[in-house]
This record gives structure tokens, C-alpha cells and sequence, in this order.
């Protein structure tokens, strides 16, 4: 029972408990029809959240304001960069990859430039950068109609037993983030600056070089995402990131990150980012329409993060 | 919020510095609006005139509005990120119900503005934050947006029309509306005992939960009043581009923030200034595009132009207000 109670104070549990309750939905309304094929689905696309949803982590959690906006155009732009530079050969896919990862690794480096020579709050400085690389993406892309190679877009569909290789590494990933956060100083040094920067600066921390690590990782799990996406969808596009915006800052915020900064949670990211998917999925097979889709989304959100509920005032 | 670079420490500089340090500060979204006018001067003297003011402000009047909207959550240290939806959804409102049935169309109207002042309530109650919950609510007015008008269509009321394709003499419409908004929002909120409290809530609230204040109810005001100029923000929208879509006001929510803080808000601390708000609507309304097609700026980079003036104008900022400290 107590270990019931522990586990059920982990901020994390109840964006599990939501995937749960979503799939048991829809499993009970197709009578059982497809309830493994929808766990593969969700870990396949889940995986895209996660992955941008761990960077903006990061960055959330350096404290009120850092959240960075850059990343659907980051996505565009570096999934664009990996299908020109593997340009549909084999041989290339880790060269992609590489550049894709730089890519985006710059953007975010530009990104804390912005935030740190103008001064500019996180938000607008990331909001500008998105214009501008936005526009980069656009006259880039042009007319870019490269496919993934084969072997690139296999493995991004690759499947072993039902679970998506790619999921399994995405685990992976995430337990290293989780070490990197908890066991590591560069990410107590990020939870330090969250709970309070100036008490940060005066132990020692270096702050700023702290920040700029955390961007420029956000942007590099960005560029990432984009390849893989790319990969996965089968060609670049300059939307392709769209919805990760409200995708990755969601997924933050519902896995039990505190916006507030100086708290954050790994799992959580993984547990928010399979309810989302899943959610989409039951609404699809309940065959409501686009607008009650949305509706039903939002307040779904809403009511997660009120049940869930919010961090006790601490300011 | 904004980015403390530890160690700077205010310090006492001469008071005569450091005031006119603050005045150029307060300045300053003005003198930006007049650096975008000077050049969009320079580069086709025939806009600066009558008929130029009405075509390049024609969105000024809605952009404006949504950004005194988002300033008021952001005066109470809240951002909303549903404002561009829910600008959308107003439209849509507009341009079917409040024609066809009026009545039923301001019940809507009125009943939206009091689901923002109960998500006030909610965010403070159960100490939410507000990202997320404007995050989910910004689905929510996408998703009611489009069950109403699944397709770009509507007509806007013909009285609504009326209002805003009237032609004072000399001053252009639009300029005459953002004075008046900035005039009225700054008489409300900077000049009376409520505003001071209501921007207090944001600038210390601990101190005046002592005084005796309800914080639930400042919160409750502020979103409600995010709520109406929304609403007023949709209603101007729809006024000027005669029908409407579901996806219409999408931009606004970004456009709102950025505005806010061109204008000399800041993100914490209950620091925001109503005048510089509409001044600072008023230059992206103005960089969004007529600039650029004056600058012969091919289409594929005129977003990155918008982003360039952007930081432009906060690195000037940032060189003033350094000043400042």
C-alpha cells in the first residue's frame, strides 16, 4: 500500500495512467481489435515528441521564460539539410545525420547568442530566430523532392516484435538523459539555475555556459528529430515540424516538469508524449469530426493538468 | 525572466542619468514606430499619406487589440498562448451567429469571456500554469471554430462593417482607434486605484494578499479582461475582412507577445505599458508586410525580415534600458 502511495506521489504516474485510460478506451470500443498495432503506432510517433520534448525540457526547466519556440522550423530546416546532404544514397545516411545534428545544434547556439548578447527574453529571441530560419528553410527547400534512402527510411520504420527500434533507442536516450539530469553536474547545474539563477551563479555554477549547453542541445535534439522525421515520413518538408511546437512544451508541462523551472521529470516526457498519440488515435477510431476532435483534445489537456494540478506556491 | 545576467547588481547610478535613461526606455517604442515609418518614407514617400496610412494600418486595429488582450495576462504574469484561436473563434462567431441571430451571437460572445474569467479562477485556485492551460484552450476554440464554419465563409453584420470602413477627415481610422484603444486602456489600468492593484498582482502579490486584496478576483479581472479584448479583437478582425475562417486569427497569438514586449513589457513583475502595447502593434502591423514589399524583399525571406526588425528593435532596446541599470 505505501508503495501504491510512493508511486502515486511521482509526478510522472498520471500522464501514465492517462495512456492507460485512453488506450483501455479505445481497446473497449474495438472490442479488443487492434490493441497491440495501436501500442506500435504510438511508440513510433511518440518517439518524435520525446525526443524534442527531452531538449525543451532541459530548457524549461532553466527557469521561468527559457522555453524555446524555434524548434518547428529547426525540425523543417534540419530534416531538409538531411535528405540533401544523404541525397537518397546509403552511403551517406550518417553524414545526414551528422549535419542534421550540427544544424541544429548551430540554431540553438544562435539562439542563446540572441538571448544572451541582446538580452532578449528566451521567447522572443527564439520566436525571431524561428522567422528567420523559417525563411532559410523555405528558399532551401524549394522544390526539394529528395527521398530518404532505403536503408534510412527502413530503419526508421524498422520494427522488432511490435516495438519500433527506433522507440527502443529513444529509451535509451531518455535513461541518458534522466543519468545527465540527476547524476550528472551539468544537469544539477540546470536544475540549480532553475530554482534560482543567482543563487547558481554565486555557488560556482556556470551559468552561462550551462545556458548555452541546454540550447544548443534543444537545438541539436531538434535537428535530430528532424532527420529521423524525414526518414520516417519520407521525405523533408517544411511543416513537418509544425505541431511539434505545442507538442513538445505539452508533453513538458503534463509529465510533470514544473514551468516554473528547477523540477524535471524524464519520465514523464514519455508517459505525456504516448497520451498525446494514443489520444488521437482513440478520438480518430471514435470517428468524431476535426473540430470535436480538437475540442475533446483540449479539454482533455486541461483536465489532466487540473486533476494532476499544479505545484504548490512556493513564490 | 528576462535574462539577470548575475552579478549586475542595479547600482546608484547619478539619479539625473538614470532618469533620462528611463525616459528614453519609455521612449522607445515610440521611437521604433517612427524608425519603421522613416523608413517605409524614405523608401516610397506617396504611403505617408491618407490613403497609405488606411491600407498599410488596415490590421492594425485587431492586432492592437489582441495585444492589449495578452497584456493584461501578462500583467498578472501569465501568457496566453489561445489568444490567436481564440480570436479565430470570435471571428467565426461574428460572421454567422451575430449576423443571423444576434442575440445567440452575444450570449456566445458574453459566455466566452466568462469562460476566460473562470480559467482566471481555475489557474489561481489550483495553481496552475498558465502556458498550459491557454495551451489546451487554444484547441478547444480551434476545435469550436471550425464545428461553426467548417469553411472559410461567414459575412460580417453590416453595422460592424459600417464601423469600420468609416473615413474620419484627415486622420486615418486606424490611427484614430489605437489612440483611442491605447487612451482608454491606459486611463483603466495606469491611472485608476483598481489598475494599480491589478498590476501589483503581478508585481508582488504576496504583499498584497496582506493588504487585504482577493488575489482570485485580480485574476479573474485580469482574464476576463483578456476575454473582451479578444472579443473586441475578433469583432475588428472579421469588421475589415468581411468573412471569416477558422485558421484567421492563428498568427495572432505570437504577433500579441511580441507586441507586448516591443512595447516595453516585461514578462514578470506586473511591468507592461498600455500606450507602448498599441505603439508596439502598430510597427508589426506596419514591418509585416508593407515594408518589405517596398523593400522589393522576395516573399521567401520576408518572414525572416519580420524576425530581423524583431531583434533590431530589442538590441536597441537592450543598449538603452543597459544604460538603465
Amino acid at each position: 500500500m505505501t508503495s501504491v502511495r510512493t508511486l502515486l506521489e511521482k509526478p510522472w504516474i498520471w500522464s501514465f495512467v492517462g495512456a492507460l485510460v485512453v488506450w483501455l478506451a479505445t481497446i473497449a470500443f474495438t472490442g479488443g481489435y487492434g490493441a497491440g498495432g495501436m501500442v506500435t503506432a504510438a511508440l513510433s510517433l511518440a518517439v518524435f515528441t520525446v525526443i524534442v520534448g527531452v531538449g525543451q525540457m532541459f530548457v524549461i526547466t532553466l527557469g521561468p521564460g527559457n522555453v524555446d519556440l524555434s524548434l518547428p522550423a529547426n525540425i523543417g530546416l534540419a530534416s531538409a539539410v538531411a535528405m540533401k546532404v544523404m541525397g537518397g544514397s546509403d552511403a551517406m545516411i550518417v553524414v545526414g545525420l551528422l549535419a542534421a545534428l550540427a544544424c541544429g545544434a548551430a540554431i540553438g547556439a544562435i539562439n542563446y547568442l540572441l538571448i544572451w548578447a541582446l538580452r532578449i527574453p528566451p521567447i522572443i529571441a527564439t520566436l525571431s530566430a524561428s522567422f528567420i530560419i523559417q525563411s532559410v528553410d523555405i528558399s532551401y527547400g524549394r522544390g526539394l523532392q529528395i527521398k530518404p534512402p532505403p536503408g534510412f527510411a527502413d530503419f526508421t520504420n524498422w520494427q522488432v516484435l511490435g516495438i519500433p527500434a527506433l522507440a527502443m533507442l529513444a529509451v535509451v536516450f531518455t535513461i541518458g538523459a534522466a543519468l545527465a539530469l540527476q547524476r550528472m553536474i551539468y544537469g544539477r547545474s540546470v536544475l540549480a539555475i532553475g530554482q534560482n539563477i543567482r543563487a547558481a551563479w554565486l555557488a560556482g555554477v556556470h551559468v552561462g555556459r550551462i545556458r548555452f549547453l541546454t540550447y544548443t542541445l534543444c537545438g541539436a535534439l531538434g535537428g535530430i528529430d528532424g532527420a529521423l522525421l524525414a526518414g520516417y515520413f519520407r521525405g523533408a518538408n517544411v511543416d513537418i515540424g509544425n505541431e511539434y511546437l505545442l507538442a513538445s512544451i505539452a508533453v513538458v508541462v503534463i509529465g510533470g516538469t514544473s514551468v516554473a523551472g528547477g523540477k524535471a521529470n524524464v519520465p514523464g516526457v514519455w508517459g505525456a508524449g504516448l497520451f498525446l498519440v494514443l489520444l488521437l488515435t482513440m478520438l480518430n477510431t471514435f470517428g468524431v469530426s476535426a473540430g470535436v476532435r480538437l475540442v475533446l483534445t483540449g479539454l482533455i489537456i486541461v483536465g489532466v493538468i487540473t486533476a494532476a494540478g499544479g505545484e504548490k506556491a512556493v513564490r | 525572466m528576462t535574462a539577470i545576467a548575475p552579478g549586475t547588481v542595479p547600482k546608484a547610478s547619478p539619479r539625473g542619468s538614470a532618469a533620462r535613461a528611463r525616459m528614453l526606455r519609455g521612449l522607445l517604442p515610440a521611437l521604433s514606430l517612427a524608425l519603421v515609418l522613416i523608413a517605409i518614407a524614405w523608401l516610397n514617400p506617396r504611403a505617408i499619406s491618407y490613403f497609405g496610412f488606411n491600407l498599410m494600418l488596415n490590421l492594425a486595429i485587431p492586432i492592437a487589440l489582441a495585444t492589449i488582450a495578452q497584456m493584461f495576462v501578462i500583467a498578472g504574469n501569465e501568457l496566453d498562448l489561445s489568444i490567436g484561436t481564440f480570436v479565430g473563434f470570435v471571428g467565426c462567431v461574428t460572421a454567422t451567429w451575430l449576423r443571423d441571430a444576434p442575440l445567440l451571437g452575444i450570449l456566445v460572445l458574453m459566455g466566452s469571456i466568462g469562460v476566460y474569467a473562470l480559467l482566471g479562477a481555475l489557474i489561481h485556485l489550483r495553481n496552475l500554469p498558465s502556458i498550459v492551460v491557454t495551451l489546451g484552450m487554444s484547441f478547444v476554440w480551434q476545435g469550436l471554430a471550425i464545428l461553426i464554419l467548417p469553411k472559410p465563409g461567414g459575412r460580417a453584420p453590416d453595422w460592424l462593417l459600417s464601423i469600420l470602413s468609416f473615413k474620419p477627415p484627415y486622420i486615418p481610422f486606424p490611427i484614430l482607434a489605437a489612440l483611442l484603444i491605447a487612451a482608454v486602456v491606459h486611463f483603466g489600468l495606469m491611472r485608476t486605484s483598481y489598475g494599480v492593484i491589478l498590476r501589483g498582482s503581478g508585481g508582488n502579490a504576496a504583499a498584497l494578499r496582506r493588504a487585504g486584496w482577493s488575489l482570485l478576483k485580480t485574476k479573474v479581472v485580469l482574464f476576463a479582461l483578456t476575454g473582451l479584448f479578444g472579443v473586441l479583437s475578433g469583432m475588428a478582425l472579421i469588421g475589415i475582412t468581411t468573412s471569416a475562417d477558422a485558421n484567421i486569427g492563428n498568427g495572432y497569438t505570437l504577433l500579441s507577445i511580441a507586441g507586448v514586449i516591443l512595447g516595453g513589457g516585461e514578462f514578470v513583475g506586473g511591468r507592461v505599458s498600455p500606450i507602448g502595447a498599441v505603439l508596439g502593434a502598430l510597427t508589426l502591423a506596419l514591418a509585416a508586410s508593407p515594408l518589405l514589399t517596398f523593400m522589393h524583399i522576395p516573399p521567401d525571406w520576408q518572414v525572416a525580415a519580420n524576425g530581423a526588425i524583431l531583434i533590431i528593435v530589442l538590441a536597441a532596446r537592450v543598449l538603452i534600458s543597459r544604460r538603465e541599470r
